[in-house]
């Protein structure tokens, strides 16, 4: 759950917080692009330290930790298969270098989920639909997408509530062989199931009772515009993008191990 | 049988659910834990069974601490109904349901039937035996549910919030069943804020408010004490606020039992 839990949405009042979401999604994408144009753990080590004080900014460092910590697993799979591969490659021997690179990919890793993390620790459902229908995506379609997002901590904390009430009947989920333990899941999966249905059936019926597709041109509460701040940040977009290809092209990166001198 | 010593319990989230709570549940006991929502009811009740372990303090379980045992364990002799009877239900017929815990605690064919049997018939679905638990109205599940639990006749039964949803003849039926339960020596833990279902039973009462217990004692004592009740947001009964009412024509006001206030009332007016 505490990757889900890294991932979810608070409100605070936040520079970070107010920028507009298709902005942030463009800020994300360019820092996507710089982190798998590298190779090299010292620019991608740079990326990561980059990002930090939009965290700070945004007041989301518990939440960022969190993220950080639920990835942590992934990260170190993403770092013994790196040092698998090249140790074997190299026919039984590792150098330096290969750890510096298996570190380097683990830090890519590690710099997207901090990018992502910033996203949607700091963008609210409600503006992600916006930004979705704004970007000419059918109201459906961004309905749907954010009636998802939210119910995932809903149905997160439901499954739990469920797996407490079977283990309360003595079911032991990690007991039996794999087929066994697959099989443990059913008396859980099943009312969660069950529920969501209900869940969406009583939803829908919300919905109709509050003329849900009346009309075709429906209005925003909120809406969308461009602020300073916003600018800023398409700004610093694009020269992210641009030094980082920029550095990719023309400057010759040192490995860390020879800037420390090994 | 239930031990709690200064237990601390701490969410993951950061939320402090309780603080410092100490409290013993004798054999044969009938407890009704109160407090309005978000007191730290469910959460102290969790720990009966070892579905959560204290941050700090114990929790033993007829002399076993509950972190050195599986859920699996002490489930077999603290069991445990949930509010929502559709947290759990999942079988495709109601006796495949409440066989479900009962196959979990390795009983076999013919003492499993037997069990079976006598839960339907204790809760009143043996025609329901083949139905499907979804099929059910929401009175029926909340039977199951408990059927489901009592048919392996754990010593102590924890309910939580059994009574919502329930129409009021459905309450009833339910509170004279758990009255039977206890008085046929089960031990019964109740988390409610119904304080009608509570004055009616007459347990022995705990006020939680806040993560800690305000008061434990008896029912008349804890429900008649307005200051407590204040302090976790609970109204007193309904027959203890007309005693309240009329107590400055000298009746006392520590009344919860509608029995004898239909008593005192009787003998002031001259009758028998
Ligand atoms: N799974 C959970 N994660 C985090 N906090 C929780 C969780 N469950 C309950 N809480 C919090 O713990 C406190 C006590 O909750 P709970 O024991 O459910 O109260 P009650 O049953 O008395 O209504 C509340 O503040 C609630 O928000
Ligand atoms: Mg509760």
């Amino acid at each position: 759950m505490s990757v889900f839990d890294g991932l979810k949405f608070r409100r605070v009042s936040s520079p970070i917080h107010m920028l507009d979401p298709r902005i942030k999604f463009l800020y994300v994408c360019s820092i996507f692009v710089v982190a798998i144009v590298f190779f090299e753990l010292l620019p991608l080590l740079v990326l990561f330290l980059f990002q930090i004080p939009f965290v700070i900014l945004a007041r989301v460092q518990r939440e960022w930790v969190r993220s950080l910590r639920g990835a942590a697993f992934l990260a170190s799979i993403i770092f013994g298969t790196n040092i698998l591969f090249r140790f074997m490659y190299a026919g039984y021997s590792l150098t330096a270098n290969d750890i510096e690179y298996a570190s380097a990919m683990t830090m890519r890793f590690i710099a997207l989920v901090e990018s992502f993390s910033i996203f949607f620790l700091t963008t609210s459902p409600d503006h992600l639909g916006l930004a979705l229908e704004k970007s000419h995506i059918p109201y459906e379609f961004c309905f749907a997408f954010t009636t998802a997002v939210r119910f995932v901590p809903v149905l997160a904390e439901e499954a739990q509530t469920i797996m407490d009430a079977q283990k309360a009947r003595g079911l032991e989920l990690e007991k039996g062989n794999f087929l066994k333990r697959i099989r443990n899941y059913i008396p859980v999966l099943i009312p969660l199931i069950i529920s969501a249905i209900r869940r969406s059936l009583e939803l829908a019926e919300a919905m109709e009772a509050r003329a849900w597709g009346a009309i075709e041109k429906r209005t925003n509460l909120y809406s969308l515009k461009m602020k300073r701040n916003d600018y800023l940040l398409v700004l610093v977009s694009i020269f992210v993008l641009i030094i980082g290809i920029f550095v990719r092209f023309y400057v010759s990166i040192p490995t860390l191990s020879n800037l420390l001198g090994f | 049988m239930i031990e709690v010593k200064n237990l601390y319990f701490t969410y993951p989230s950061g939320v402090e659910a309780l603080r410092n709570v100490s409290l013993e549940i004798r054999k044969g006991e009938f407890v009704a834990i109160m407090g309005q929502n978000g007191a730290g009811k469910t959460t102290l009740i969790k720990h009966f069974n070892g579905l959560l372990k204290p941050s700090k303090g114990e929790v033993l379980v007829d002399g076993v601490n509950t972190e050195s045992v599986s859920v699996a364990k002490l489930a077999r002799k603290v069991g445990f109904v949930f509010q929502n009877p559709d947290n759990q239900l999942f079988s495709e017929t109601v006796e495949d349901e409440i066989s479900f815990a009962l196959k979990n605690f390795g009983f076999k064919d013919t003492p499993l039937r037997r069990r079976v049997t006598w839960a339907l018939k204790l809760l009143g679905l043996t025609e329901y035996r083949k139905a499907s638990p979804f099929m059910l109205s929401g009175g029926e599940r909340k039977r199951v549910a408990l059927a489901s639990v009592l048919a392996w006749d754990p010593e102590v039964v924890v309910m939580d919030e059994p009574t919502i949803g329930q129409d009021y003849s459905q309450k009833e039926k339910l509170r004279q069943f758990i009255v039977q339960l206890n008085m046929q020596g089960k031990t019964v833990v109740v988390v409610t804020h119904d304080v009608e279902f509570v004055s009616e039973c007459n347990p022995r009462v705990i006020l939680m408010s806040g993560g800690e217990i305000l008061a434990d004692g008896f029912g008349k004592n804890v429900l008649t004490n307005i200051e407590l009740l204040t302090q976790a947001s609970i109204v007193p009964p309904q027959v203890t606020e007309i005693f309240m009412g009329i107590k400055d024509l000298g009746f006392p006001v520590d009344i919860i039992d509608l029995y004898e206030a239909k008593e005192l009332l009787m003998k002031r007016l001259g009758r028998k």
